[in-house]
Protein backbone atom coordinates (compact mmCIF):
# COMPACT_ATOMS: atom_id res chain seq x y z
CA UNK A 1 0.00 0.00 0.00
CA UNK A 2 2.76 2.36 0.84
CA UNK A 3 4.43 1.60 -2.37
CA UNK A 4 1.57 1.98 -4.40
CA UNK A 5 1.08 5.58 -2.59
CA UNK A 6 4.69 6.61 -3.40
CA UNK A 7 4.03 5.73 -6.89
CA UNK A 8 0.55 7.51 -6.78
CA UNK A 9 3.04 11.00 -5.79
CA UNK A 10 6.25 10.32 -8.12
CA UNK A 11 2.81 9.79 -10.68
CA UNK A 12 1.54 13.18 -9.82
CA UNK A 13 4.80 14.82 -9.90
CA UNK A 14 5.70 13.92 -13.06
CA UNK A 15 2.56 15.15 -14.56
CA UNK A 16 3.26 18.19 -13.14
CA UNK A 17 5.99 18.87 -14.59
CA UNK A 18 4.89 18.04 -17.75
CA UNK A 19 2.05 20.65 -17.14
CA UNK A 20 4.71 23.20 -16.61
CA UNK A 21 5.61 24.30 -20.18
CA UNK A 22 9.05 24.74 -20.76
CA UNK A 23 10.30 28.86 -21.06
CA UNK A 24 14.01 30.23 -21.20
CA UNK A 25 14.92 33.05 -18.74
CA UNK A 26 15.70 35.66 -20.94
CA UNK A 27 12.58 37.69 -21.11
CA UNK A 28 12.12 37.65 -17.23
CA UNK A 29 12.91 40.17 -14.45
CA UNK A 30 12.45 40.84 -10.89
CA UNK A 31 10.86 44.42 -9.38
CA UNK A 32 11.72 44.79 -5.73
CA UNK A 33 8.31 45.49 -3.71
CA UNK A 34 10.74 47.94 -0.65
CA UNK A 35 8.00 48.30 1.84
CA UNK A 36 6.41 44.58 1.99
CA UNK A 37 9.91 42.66 1.96
CA UNK A 38 8.52 40.83 -1.72
CA UNK A 39 9.60 40.78 -5.35
CA UNK A 40 7.42 40.24 -8.14
CA UNK A 41 8.90 38.06 -11.94
CA UNK A 42 7.93 39.66 -14.51
CA UNK A 43 7.64 39.17 -18.03
CA UNK A 44 9.15 41.45 -20.66
CA UNK A 45 7.65 39.61 -23.73
CA UNK A 46 3.72 39.48 -22.38
CA UNK A 47 4.11 42.57 -20.16
CA UNK A 48 3.18 40.80 -17.64
CA UNK A 49 3.46 39.79 -13.67
CA UNK A 50 4.13 36.15 -13.18
CA UNK A 51 3.62 36.40 -9.89
CA UNK A 52 5.16 37.14 -6.23
CA UNK A 53 7.40 35.74 -3.95
CA UNK A 54 7.94 37.16 -0.42
CA UNK A 55 9.71 36.87 3.06
CA UNK A 56 13.28 38.69 2.07
CA UNK A 57 13.13 40.70 4.86
CA UNK A 58 13.84 44.64 4.37
CA UNK A 59 14.15 45.65 0.89
CA UNK A 60 13.98 49.42 1.54
CA UNK A 61 17.66 49.42 -0.16
CA UNK A 62 18.03 46.37 -2.73
CA UNK A 63 19.36 45.60 -5.75
CA UNK A 64 20.13 41.91 -7.04
CA UNK A 65 22.80 39.85 -9.42
CA UNK A 66 21.90 36.97 -11.55
CA UNK A 67 23.16 33.66 -12.33
CA UNK A 68 25.35 33.07 -15.44
CA UNK A 69 22.23 30.57 -16.47
CA UNK A 70 19.87 33.53 -15.53
CA UNK A 71 17.89 31.41 -13.61
CA UNK A 72 18.22 32.51 -9.85
CA UNK A 73 18.51 36.01 -8.54
CA UNK A 74 20.14 37.00 -5.61
CA UNK A 75 18.55 39.65 -3.94
CA UNK A 76 20.74 41.89 -1.46
CA UNK A 77 17.92 43.62 1.25
CA UNK A 78 18.68 46.55 3.55
CA UNK A 79 18.96 44.26 7.02
CA UNK A 80 22.09 42.11 5.33
CA UNK A 81 19.74 39.29 4.36
CA UNK A 82 21.02 37.29 0.80
CA UNK A 83 18.33 35.32 -0.87
CA UNK A 84 18.65 33.01 -3.61
CA UNK A 85 15.36 33.38 -5.59
CA UNK A 86 14.23 30.71 -8.40
CA UNK A 87 12.82 32.48 -10.98
CA UNK A 88 11.25 29.45 -12.76
CA UNK A 89 9.61 27.90 -9.57
CA UNK A 90 8.57 31.50 -8.51
CA UNK A 91 10.34 30.50 -4.84
CA UNK A 92 13.08 31.27 -2.14
CA UNK A 93 16.07 28.38 -2.69
CA UNK A 94 18.51 29.57 -0.08
CA UNK A 95 18.61 32.53 2.50
CA UNK A 96 21.62 33.89 4.53
CA UNK A 97 21.22 36.65 7.34
CA UNK A 98 24.98 38.03 6.82
CA UNK A 99 25.08 41.49 8.22
CA UNK A 100 23.53 43.78 10.11
CA UNK A 101 23.25 46.28 7.55
CA UNK A 102 24.51 45.83 3.66
CA UNK A 103 24.13 47.79 0.80
CA UNK A 104 24.45 45.59 -2.65
CA UNK A 105 26.62 43.33 -4.04
CA UNK A 106 28.15 41.54 -7.43
CA UNK A 107 28.93 37.91 -8.79
CA UNK A 108 32.09 36.94 -9.70
CA UNK A 109 33.48 36.66 -13.51
CA UNK A 110 33.14 32.65 -13.37
CA UNK A 111 29.49 32.66 -11.97
CA UNK A 112 30.69 30.74 -8.76
CA UNK A 113 30.85 33.63 -5.69
CA UNK A 114 28.48 35.88 -4.75
CA UNK A 115 30.03 38.97 -2.86
CA UNK A 116 27.88 41.33 -0.92
CA UNK A 117 29.31 45.16 0.75
CA UNK A 118 28.17 46.31 4.11
CA UNK A 119 27.82 48.76 6.33
CA UNK A 120 27.49 47.52 9.36
CA UNK A 121 29.96 45.96 10.30
CA UNK A 122 31.76 47.35 7.54
CA UNK A 123 33.17 44.93 4.50
CA UNK A 124 32.51 41.90 2.33
CA UNK A 125 31.72 38.81 2.56
CA UNK A 126 32.11 36.17 -0.32
CA UNK A 127 29.81 33.47 -0.63
CA UNK A 128 29.71 30.04 -2.89
CA UNK A 129 27.09 31.13 -5.41
CA UNK A 130 25.52 27.12 -5.21
CA UNK A 131 25.46 27.00 -1.43
CA UNK A 132 25.50 30.14 -0.08
CA UNK A 133 28.37 29.00 1.75
CA UNK A 134 30.50 31.83 3.62
CA UNK A 135 34.49 31.53 1.65
CA UNK A 136 35.57 34.88 2.68
CA UNK A 137 34.99 37.35 5.22
CA UNK A 138 37.10 40.27 4.28
CA UNK A 139 36.47 43.10 6.71
CA UNK A 140 37.31 46.91 5.80
CA UNK A 141 39.48 48.47 8.41
CA UNK A 142 42.00 51.40 7.44
CA UNK A 143 45.49 51.34 8.39
CA UNK A 144 44.03 52.29 12.07
CA UNK A 145 41.90 49.18 11.71
CA UNK A 146 39.03 51.73 12.09
CA UNK A 147 35.98 50.24 10.51
CA UNK A 148 34.41 51.84 6.68
CA UNK A 149 31.35 50.95 5.38
CA UNK A 150 31.94 49.65 1.72
CA UNK A 151 30.37 50.92 -1.60
CA UNK A 152 30.41 50.70 -4.91
CA UNK A 153 31.41 46.93 -5.22
CA UNK A 154 31.44 45.55 -8.76
CA UNK A 155 32.96 42.44 -9.97
CA UNK A 156 35.99 42.64 -13.00
CA UNK A 157 37.27 40.44 -15.12
CA UNK A 158 40.18 37.94 -13.78
CA UNK A 159 37.72 36.53 -11.18
CA UNK A 160 37.91 40.00 -8.91
CA UNK A 161 35.80 41.97 -7.02
CA UNK A 162 36.49 46.05 -6.77
CA UNK A 163 34.77 47.84 -3.86
CA UNK A 164 35.33 51.24 -1.73
CA UNK A 165 35.57 52.53 1.46
CA UNK A 166 33.39 55.38 2.99
CA UNK A 167 35.08 56.91 5.75
CA UNK A 168 38.20 55.99 4.75
CA UNK A 169 38.44 56.76 1.21
CA UNK A 170 39.93 53.81 0.13
CA UNK A 171 39.54 51.67 -2.93
CA UNK A 172 40.51 47.91 -2.75
CA UNK A 173 40.35 45.43 -5.35
CA UNK A 174 40.36 41.38 -4.42
CA UNK A 175 41.62 38.94 -6.65
CA UNK A 176 39.40 35.84 -5.96
CA UNK A 177 41.11 33.08 -7.86
CA UNK A 178 41.45 30.95 -4.96
CA UNK A 179 38.36 32.37 -3.47
CA UNK A 180 39.58 31.22 0.34
CA UNK A 181 42.36 33.54 -0.10
CA UNK A 182 41.55 36.38 -1.91
CA UNK A 183 44.82 38.53 -2.67
CA UNK A 184 44.07 42.44 -1.91
CA UNK A 185 45.40 45.67 -3.21
CA UNK A 186 44.78 48.36 -1.13
CA UNK A 187 44.64 52.24 -2.32
CA UNK A 188 44.38 54.37 0.61
CA UNK A 189 43.27 58.50 0.09
CA UNK A 190 41.37 58.05 -2.99
CA UNK A 191 39.76 61.12 -1.98
CA UNK A 192 37.16 62.00 0.24
CA UNK A 193 33.76 60.15 1.21
CA UNK A 194 33.51 57.78 -2.11
CA UNK A 195 29.71 57.12 -2.05
CA UNK A 196 29.18 54.76 -5.17
CA UNK A 197 31.42 53.30 -7.62
CA UNK A 198 30.97 52.01 -11.24
CA UNK A 199 32.79 49.67 -13.31
CA UNK A 200 32.71 50.30 -17.80
CA UNK A 201 30.93 47.68 -19.30
CA UNK A 202 34.45 46.39 -20.84
CA UNK A 203 35.43 45.97 -16.95
CA UNK A 204 38.39 48.55 -17.53
CA UNK A 205 38.05 51.48 -15.29
CA UNK A 206 36.70 51.50 -12.23
CA UNK A 207 35.32 55.45 -11.01
CA UNK A 208 34.30 55.85 -7.85
CA UNK A 209 32.10 59.34 -6.81
CA UNK A 210 33.30 61.42 -3.97
CA UNK A 211 30.44 63.37 -1.68
CA UNK A 212 33.04 64.96 0.11
CA UNK A 213 34.48 66.88 -2.90
CA UNK A 214 34.09 67.64 -6.49
CA UNK A 215 35.55 64.60 -8.95
CA UNK A 216 35.82 61.81 -9.76
CA UNK A 217 38.64 58.41 -8.12
CA UNK A 218 39.11 56.50 -11.07
CA UNK A 219 41.60 53.32 -11.56
CA UNK A 220 42.48 52.02 -14.73
CA UNK A 221 42.25 47.82 -14.20
CA UNK A 222 44.53 47.00 -16.86
CA UNK A 223 47.48 49.40 -15.03
CA UNK A 224 47.34 48.70 -11.36
CA UNK A 225 50.62 49.86 -10.98
CA UNK A 226 49.54 53.34 -11.69
CA UNK A 227 47.23 53.73 -8.69
CA UNK A 228 43.89 55.61 -8.55
CA UNK A 229 43.67 58.94 -10.17
CA UNK A 230 41.49 61.93 -9.68
CA UNK A 231 39.04 63.29 -12.78
CA UNK A 232 36.96 65.48 -13.18
CA UNK A 233 39.07 67.26 -10.49
CA UNK A 234 37.10 70.11 -8.81
CA UNK A 235 34.25 70.53 -11.74
CA UNK A 236 32.61 72.18 -9.52
CA UNK A 237 34.68 74.96 -8.12
CA UNK A 238 33.59 77.67 -6.55
CA UNK A 239 29.98 77.04 -7.21
CA UNK A 240 27.44 76.62 -4.69
CA UNK A 241 26.47 73.23 -4.24
CA UNK A 242 23.18 72.30 -3.65
CA UNK A 243 21.58 70.21 -0.34
CA UNK A 244 21.42 66.33 -1.92
CA UNK A 245 18.35 64.94 -0.67
CA UNK A 246 19.50 61.70 -2.50
CA UNK A 247 22.57 60.18 -3.07
CA UNK A 248 22.89 59.35 -6.57
CA UNK A 249 23.45 55.31 -7.71
CA UNK A 250 26.55 55.25 -10.28
CA UNK A 251 25.90 51.91 -11.55
CA UNK A 252 23.21 53.55 -14.07
CA UNK A 253 26.04 55.63 -15.46
CA UNK A 254 25.73 55.43 -19.34
CA UNK A 255 28.68 54.98 -21.15
CA UNK A 256 27.79 56.11 -24.91
CA UNK A 257 31.28 54.67 -26.24
CA UNK A 258 33.32 57.93 -26.45
CA UNK A 259 31.48 59.58 -23.49
CA UNK A 260 30.26 59.18 -20.20
CA UNK A 261 26.87 60.92 -18.94
CA UNK A 262 27.56 61.09 -15.39
CA UNK A 263 24.87 62.65 -12.40
CA UNK A 264 26.68 65.79 -10.90
CA UNK A 265 26.42 65.65 -7.29
CA UNK A 266 23.97 68.79 -5.74
CA UNK A 267 23.87 70.23 -9.45
CA UNK A 268 20.81 70.22 -12.00
CA UNK A 269 23.28 68.68 -14.41
CA UNK A 270 24.23 65.51 -16.07
CA UNK A 271 28.08 66.16 -16.81
CA UNK A 272 29.23 64.75 -19.75
CA UNK A 273 33.14 63.34 -20.01
CA UNK A 274 35.46 62.24 -22.32
CA UNK A 275 36.59 58.89 -21.70
CA UNK A 276 39.45 59.28 -23.92
CA UNK A 277 40.90 62.66 -21.41
CA UNK A 278 38.71 62.30 -18.42
CA UNK A 279 38.02 65.77 -18.83
CA UNK A 280 34.79 67.40 -18.89
CA UNK A 281 33.38 67.73 -22.19
CA UNK A 282 30.21 69.22 -21.85
CA UNK A 283 27.04 69.73 -18.93
CA UNK A 284 23.50 69.53 -19.67
CA UNK A 285 20.71 71.57 -17.64
CA UNK A 286 17.82 69.19 -16.45
CA UNK A 287 14.99 69.33 -14.44
CA UNK A 288 16.44 68.48 -10.93
CA UNK A 289 19.23 66.63 -9.11
CA UNK A 290 19.51 63.35 -11.06
CA UNK A 291 20.11 59.91 -9.92
CA UNK A 292 20.21 57.36 -12.43
CA UNK A 293 21.39 58.52 -15.69
CA UNK A 294 20.73 55.34 -18.34
CA UNK A 295 21.47 54.79 -21.32
CA UNK A 296 19.24 53.03 -23.41
CA UNK A 297 21.21 50.22 -25.38
CA UNK A 298 21.64 51.46 -28.48
CA UNK A 299 23.38 54.50 -26.85
CA UNK A 300 21.53 56.90 -28.35
CA UNK A 301 19.25 58.17 -25.45
CA UNK A 302 19.79 58.39 -22.14
CA UNK A 303 16.91 58.70 -19.89
CA UNK A 304 17.34 60.46 -16.52
CA UNK A 305 15.13 60.70 -13.00
CA UNK A 306 15.56 62.83 -9.78
CA UNK A 307 15.97 62.88 -6.29
CA UNK A 308 13.24 64.43 -3.81
CA UNK A 309 11.13 66.86 -4.78
CA UNK A 310 11.82 66.41 -8.23
CA UNK A 311 11.07 62.39 -8.22
CA UNK A 312 7.88 62.78 -10.40
CA UNK A 313 9.60 63.61 -13.19
CA UNK A 314 11.61 62.00 -15.85
CA UNK A 315 13.74 63.40 -18.85
CA UNK A 316 15.26 61.63 -22.09
CA UNK A 317 18.37 63.36 -23.41
CA UNK A 318 19.20 62.72 -26.86
CA UNK A 319 23.18 62.01 -26.90
CA UNK A 320 24.18 63.25 -30.16
CA UNK A 321 22.96 66.61 -29.89
CA UNK A 322 23.12 66.80 -25.97
CA UNK A 323 19.52 68.18 -25.61
CA UNK A 324 16.47 67.06 -23.83
CA UNK A 325 14.04 65.88 -25.63
CA UNK A 326 11.25 64.76 -23.78
CA UNK A 327 10.74 65.23 -20.51
CA UNK A 328 6.78 63.70 -18.57
CA UNK A 329 5.89 63.16 -15.16
CA UNK A 330 4.69 59.46 -15.55
CA UNK A 331 4.02 58.96 -11.25
CA UNK A 332 4.56 59.96 -8.11
CA UNK A 333 8.55 58.66 -6.47
CA UNK A 334 9.82 57.92 -9.76
CA UNK A 335 12.73 55.18 -8.30
CA UNK A 336 14.58 53.37 -11.16
CA UNK A 337 14.54 52.97 -14.94
CA UNK A 338 15.15 49.26 -16.79
CA UNK A 339 15.49 49.20 -20.22
CA UNK A 340 14.58 45.71 -22.26
CA UNK A 341 17.42 43.86 -23.83
CA UNK A 342 17.17 45.34 -27.23
CA UNK A 343 16.02 48.67 -25.17
CA UNK A 344 12.58 49.29 -27.29
CA UNK A 345 11.13 49.28 -24.10
CA UNK A 346 11.35 51.12 -20.59
CA UNK A 347 10.00 49.75 -17.56
CA UNK A 348 10.00 52.82 -14.77
CA UNK A 349 8.63 52.44 -11.07
CA UNK A 350 6.74 54.84 -9.56
CA UNK A 351 7.11 54.06 -5.65
CA UNK A 352 3.71 56.10 -4.42
CA UNK A 353 1.90 55.47 -7.07
CA UNK A 354 2.50 51.73 -6.58
CA UNK A 355 2.70 50.82 -10.49
CA UNK A 356 5.54 49.65 -12.92
CA UNK A 357 5.20 51.61 -15.88
CA UNK A 358 6.49 50.30 -19.60
CA UNK A 359 6.89 53.38 -22.06
CA UNK A 360 8.29 52.67 -25.67
CA UNK A 361 11.30 54.23 -25.90
CA UNK A 362 10.90 55.62 -28.98
CA UNK A 363 7.41 57.32 -29.02
CA UNK A 364 7.09 57.77 -25.60
CA UNK A 365 3.78 56.18 -25.18
CA UNK A 366 2.25 54.49 -22.38
CA UNK A 367 2.22 50.69 -23.43
CA UNK A 368 0.96 49.21 -20.09
CA UNK A 369 1.45 48.95 -16.40
CA UNK A 370 1.47 46.52 -13.77
CA UNK A 371 0.65 46.92 -10.14
CA UNK A 372 3.22 46.86 -7.71
CA UNK A 373 3.67 47.35 -3.66
CA UNK A 374 5.95 50.23 -3.08
CA UNK A 375 8.52 49.64 -6.32
CA UNK A 376 11.77 50.66 -6.39
CA UNK A 377 14.55 48.62 -8.10
CA UNK A 378 13.72 46.26 -11.61
CA UNK A 379 15.93 44.14 -12.89
CA UNK A 380 15.94 42.02 -15.80
CA UNK A 381 17.77 39.13 -16.53
CA UNK A 382 20.15 40.28 -19.10
CA UNK A 383 22.53 42.03 -16.51
CA UNK A 384 23.19 37.96 -15.94
CA UNK A 385 26.30 38.52 -18.77
CA UNK A 386 27.48 42.09 -18.42
CA UNK A 387 30.17 42.85 -16.11
CA UNK A 388 29.47 45.29 -13.37
CA UNK A 389 25.67 44.49 -12.81
CA UNK B 1 11.40 91.31 33.35
CA UNK B 2 12.64 87.20 34.19
CA UNK B 3 8.63 86.61 35.18
CA UNK B 4 8.01 88.65 31.62
CA UNK B 5 10.25 85.94 30.02
CA UNK B 6 8.77 82.92 31.30
CA UNK B 7 5.26 84.09 30.38
CA UNK B 8 6.86 84.50 26.83
CA UNK B 9 8.29 80.90 26.75
CA UNK B 10 5.10 79.97 27.69
CA UNK B 11 2.94 81.43 25.32
CA UNK B 12 5.13 80.33 22.68
CA UNK B 13 5.41 76.70 23.82
CA UNK B 14 1.61 77.13 23.89
CA UNK B 15 1.74 78.35 20.76
CA UNK B 16 3.59 75.37 19.34
CA UNK B 17 1.60 73.16 21.05
CA UNK B 18 -1.35 74.81 19.10
CA UNK B 19 0.58 74.45 16.08
CA UNK B 20 1.68 70.89 16.59
CA UNK B 21 0.68 69.12 13.03
CA UNK B 22 -2.45 68.07 11.58
CA UNK B 23 -3.54 64.72 11.50
CA UNK B 24 -3.34 64.73 7.52
CA UNK B 25 -0.08 66.98 8.07
CA UNK B 26 1.37 63.97 10.42
CA UNK B 27 0.98 61.53 7.73
CA UNK B 28 2.74 63.50 4.82
CA UNK B 29 5.32 64.16 7.33
CA UNK B 30 5.73 60.22 8.50
CA UNK B 31 5.56 59.33 4.76
CA UNK B 32 8.70 61.73 4.42
CA UNK B 33 10.47 60.90 6.92
CA UNK B 34 10.40 56.70 5.89
CA UNK B 35 10.78 57.28 2.22
CA UNK B 36 13.31 60.55 2.10
CA UNK B 37 15.12 60.47 5.52
CA UNK B 38 14.94 56.82 4.58
CA UNK B 39 17.27 56.61 1.62
CA UNK B 40 20.29 57.70 3.75
CA UNK B 41 18.91 56.37 7.49
CA UNK B 42 17.06 53.03 6.40
CA UNK B 43 13.58 52.84 5.66
CA UNK B 44 13.13 51.68 9.20
CA UNK B 45 15.60 54.13 11.04
CA UNK B 46 18.17 51.42 11.09
CA UNK B 47 21.04 53.31 9.28
CA UNK B 48 22.03 53.37 6.01
CA UNK B 49 24.77 55.95 4.93
CA UNK B 50 23.80 57.65 7.23
CA UNK B 51 23.64 57.36 10.99
CA UNK B 52 20.65 55.40 12.63
CA UNK B 53 17.97 57.32 14.51
CA UNK B 54 16.94 54.72 16.52
CA UNK B 55 15.65 55.92 20.03
CA UNK B 56 18.81 54.35 21.86
CA UNK B 57 21.06 56.16 19.44
CA UNK B 58 19.36 59.59 20.14
CA UNK B 59 18.46 59.81 23.77
CA UNK B 60 21.44 61.11 24.53
CA UNK B 61 21.37 63.63 22.05
CA UNK B 62 19.80 67.60 23.19
CA UNK B 63 16.52 67.88 21.42
CA UNK B 64 17.29 71.17 20.46
CA UNK B 65 20.30 70.26 18.58
CA UNK B 66 18.19 67.51 16.75
CA UNK B 67 15.53 69.67 15.66
CA UNK B 68 18.23 72.13 14.65
CA UNK B 69 20.21 69.60 12.34
CA UNK B 70 16.82 68.31 10.53
CA UNK B 71 16.18 72.08 9.63
CA UNK B 72 19.80 73.61 8.81
CA UNK B 73 21.41 69.69 8.05
CA UNK B 74 25.47 69.40 9.44
CA UNK B 75 28.17 71.16 6.97
CA UNK B 76 30.48 69.19 6.06
CA UNK B 77 28.75 65.79 6.42
CA UNK B 78 25.71 64.57 3.60
CA UNK B 79 23.10 65.89 5.73
CA UNK B 80 20.95 68.49 4.09
CA UNK B 81 18.88 71.14 5.22
CA UNK B 82 14.96 70.54 5.25
CA UNK B 83 13.84 74.15 6.07
CA UNK B 84 12.47 74.32 2.46
CA UNK B 85 9.89 71.26 3.45
CA UNK B 86 9.32 71.59 7.49
CA UNK B 87 8.62 74.19 9.89
CA UNK B 88 10.47 74.23 13.04
CA UNK B 89 6.79 72.52 14.55
CA UNK B 90 7.32 69.76 12.53
CA UNK B 91 11.00 69.16 12.42
CA UNK B 92 10.16 68.67 16.91
CA UNK B 93 7.23 66.64 15.97
CA UNK B 94 9.80 64.48 14.29
CA UNK B 95 12.26 64.50 16.84
CA UNK B 96 9.51 63.31 19.40
CA UNK B 97 8.37 60.65 17.25
CA UNK B 98 12.04 59.41 16.56
CA UNK B 99 12.44 59.30 20.32
CA UNK B 100 9.34 57.31 20.50
CA UNK B 101 10.48 54.89 17.71
CA UNK B 102 7.52 56.02 16.05
CA UNK B 103 8.23 56.26 11.69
Amino acid sequence: MRLLSALFTVLLLLQGCANAPLRGTGDLGVVIERASGSVQVVDTTRRSSLGKIAGLGDLSHASLNYSRDGRYAYVFGRDGGLTKVDLLAMRIVGRVMQSGNSIGGAISQDGRLVAVANYAPGGIKVFDAVTLELVADVPALDEAGRPSKVVGLVDAPGNRFVWSLFEAGEIWVGDFHTPRKPELRKYRNVGKDPYDAMITADGRFYLAGLFGEDGLAMLDLWNLDAGVARVLDGYGRGEQKLPVYKMPHLEGWAATGNELLVPAVGRHEVLVVDQGTWKEAGRIPVHGQPVFVVARPDNRQVWVNFSFPHNDTVQVIDVPSRKVVHTFKPGRAVLHIEFTPRGEHAWLSARDDHKVLIYDSERFDLLGELPADSPSGIFFTHRAHRTGL
Amino acid sequence: MRFFAALLLIQFSGLALAAAPTEARQKEISHLVRQDCGSCHGMTMAGGLGLPLLPETLRDKPKESLVATILYGRPGTAMPSWEPFLTEVEAEWIVEMLLKGQF
